[in-house]
């Protein structure tokens, strides 16, 4: 299990704003009636989203009563899941994946380079404040090893170098490009196709 | 080779676009509801004559799943429930599907919910897809719009809603029971089974969850015949199946081919083989992390099935094929699946909460060589102390792939933990701390 621990500074208020309002309205139509408690976790994202990136207690508080649940439930299910950031992160939130597939190929070079880039320590803001890494358990994008995930963009077939790159772009506030930084296509073997061959030039 | 007409993902690769138009070109959709009109026998008979066994791991076959459904709705609701919640570390071909090929997705689940008599279908994506999540979405809008799904879906008089649900970092919310305590918003901990979600499942109303590449292979089954499906592969295990090769190869890649395929030819032929040549090979892990590994004796003649590699005391699961070669320090490795598996242990059960953890601290210590000698058979008698004692198959998740290292590897372990406490004194083990808590603060 992972342990997770909320910030200890706390916002004093929270409110959805409209466009979260509406966006918290759709989603909970999609479940039965008196089913609401099943939109919590889209909610939480809500929340995330609209309070740069992390979740604050009172924002729990807010939606446990906007889904008539109880407080404590909307925490379980808040501390349980390891996407919702109980504490500040930056506004660029990094994930190195190096689980297996992923170190046998050299993500923990990937590492090394969040070391240098952005902080030394995992969960730690960069000088800016604009940048946080950690690594994570797979991000199952495991034939593009390695890879990092930076908010909600998955960036593929990295070294260090190409992640270097990256990482300077990101602190120059510029957003790279998403996708295999070896210039293949998706998850094809890179030249050396053996299939779907007609379609490949249609 | 499988003949290129005969994979059913023709778009594997995004060479030709997945929205409705190319996907029509390719097949979908283009008589539904002539296939509806056949009725919910002749699709279940059908998926039953394929043998389509379940494409998520465990292998159970579609057909007999969709028939434990209630042949008549009762006061409850059916629901129909789709698992894309892929986290198994090597696996990633639902993405692939989710995003290259939704509609595929999409026909087989209103194919499926017209079987199982549903009228909502929830498909749960684990977040970290999100962007794949919402090129699924814009599918779905793609198919309101058009009237392939929502009210009378493609003429065929059947209501189908379908919305996704975001998971959230969970690797356990992969496992049937947990992914439906999710949907209703609790925490992902796993069910006691029986009662089965078939009877009693989302909202405590008959569910049927399939994997989305399990689902998406409906629809082409059922247009060229259950026969041409199960003349694929070698009995009980036919079709077709998405294959991720990764780790040490030289051309890491998604490849769809037939069932029983043999090992060699998919490393050699479409991973472009192993970094430093075969006999470089140290082992394999061949269907996902919670698969027990394969030495590189056995790789040489292994197929590519539930059954044979069932045979050789490992599984198909996921199909997630993870290469290593002996540039690698094996028990590293495992150490490192063994991490993960003591961070995504949900808590619920006693053996599986401490035992990871056990595992990981065990292994770690053994990689640097500091584990004592009889401590290798300790470690072969936690794994089965979980295995088996738990609500769910995480348990057996999480030790297997450790089994599988002291069945195949135990001669490396001994070699490099070799000393004896009793005549040894000098070195500190600290058996009573938990040496990840001294090593990290936030472990």
């Amino acid at each position: 299990m992972s342990l997770r621990r909320p910030s200890k500074n706390q916002p004093e208020d929270f409110d959805f704003n409209p466009a979260s309002l509406a966006a918290a309205k759709l989603i909970i139509a999609k479940y039965p009636k008196d089913k609401q408690q099943s939109a919590v976790m889209a909610l939480l994202y809500i929340a995330q989203k609209q309070n740069s990136n992390w979740i604050p207690l009172v924002a729990m508080k807010y939606i446990g009563k906007f889904l008539d649940m109880p407080y404590i439930k909307v925490y379980e299910v808040a501390t349980f899941y390891t996407m919702y950031n109980l504490a500040p992160v930056g506004k660029n939130f990094i994930q190195v994946c190096t689980t297996t597939p992923c170190m046998i190929r050299g993500a923990y070079k990937l590492v090394e380079a969040c070391k240098e880039k952005i902080s030394e320590n995992e969960n730690e803001l960069s000088k800016d404040q604009s940048c946080s890494w950690m690594e994570v358990e797979c991000l199952g994008a495991c034939v593009n090893a390695p890879m990092l995930q930076i908010n909600d963009d998955y960036y593929e077939d990295l070294d260090k170098e190409k992640t270097l790159k990256i990482l300077d772009k990101i602190l120059t506030g510029e957003t790279p490009k998403p996708g295999s930084y070896r210039g293949r296509l998706n998850n094809e073997p890179e030249n050396n196709r053996k299939t779907l061959m007609d379609l490949k030039n249609a | 080779m499988l003949k290129d007409e005969d994979r059913i993902f023709q778009n594997l690769y995004n060479d030709k676009g997945s929205d409705v138009e190319s996907s029509r070109k390719r097949g979908d959709w283009t008589n539904t509801k002539d296939l509806i009109d056949k009725g919910r026998d002749w699709i279940i008979t059908e998926v039953k004559a394929s043998e389509l066994r379940g494409r998520g791991g465990a292998g159970f076959p579609t057909g007999l799943k969709w028939s434990f459904a209630p042949k008549e709705l009762g006061l409850r609701p059916h629901y129909l429930v789709i698992n894309g919640d892929e986290s198994e570390p090597g696996t990633c071909k639902d993405r692939d599907i989710l995003r290259f090929e939704p509609h595929k997705l999409i026909e087989g689940c209103l194919i499926a919910a017209y079987a199982v008599q549903a009228h909502v279908c929830y498909i749960y994506i684990r977040g970290e897809y999100f962007i794949d999540g919402e090129k699924l979405q814009a599918a779905i809008d793609e198919a309101y719009e058009k009237n392939l799904i929502g009210k009378n879906a493609s003429g065929t008089g059947w209501d189908l809603d379908i919305y996704i649900h975001y998971g959230a970092g969970a690797y356990i919310c992969g496992e049937e029971t947990a992914l439906l305590e999710s949907i209703e918003g609790k925490k992902g901990q796993p069910r006691l089974k029986p009662p089965f979600p078939a009877l009693i499942g989302l909202y405590g109303c008959p569910t049927i969850i399939n994997n989305v590449e399990t689902i998406a292979v409906v629809p082409t089954i059922l247009r060229r015949g259950g026969k041409w499906f199960a003349s694929l592969g070698k009995a009980k295990n036919t079709g077709t199946k998405i294959f991720c090769i990764s780790g040490n190869v030289n051309n890491p890649c998604n490849v769809e081919e037939e069932m029983s395929i043999s090992l060699k030819e998919l490393i050699e032929v479409h991973a472009g083989g192993v970094i430093g040549g075969w006999e470089n090979l140290q082992a394999v892990i061949p269907g996902g992390s919670s698969m027990p590994l394969i030495p590189q004796k056995t790789c040489e003649t292994l197929t590519m099935d539930f059954d044979s590699l069932m045979a050789e005391k490992s599984g198909l699961g996921t199909a997630g094929i993870v290469v290593i070669n002996k540039d690698q320090d094996i028990i590293k490795c495992m150490a490192r699946i063994a991490r993960f598996y003591k961070h995504e242990s949900c808590g619920q059960c006693t053996p599986c909460r401490e035992g990871t953890g056990w595992m990981w601290r065990m292994l770690e210590r053994m990689a640097k060589g500091e584990a004592s000698r009889d401590e290798v058979d300790m470690l072969g008698d936690v794994t089965n102390q979980i295995a088996g004692h738990t609500i769910c198959a995480f348990g057996e998740g999480s030790s297997w792939p450790v089994q599988g290292l002291l069945r195949h590897f135990k001669k490396e372990i001994e070699d490099r933990n070799n000393f004896n406490p009793t005549i040894k004194k000098e070195k500190n083990i600290p058996y009573l701390v938990d040496q990840h808590l001294l090593d990290k603060k936030n472990a």
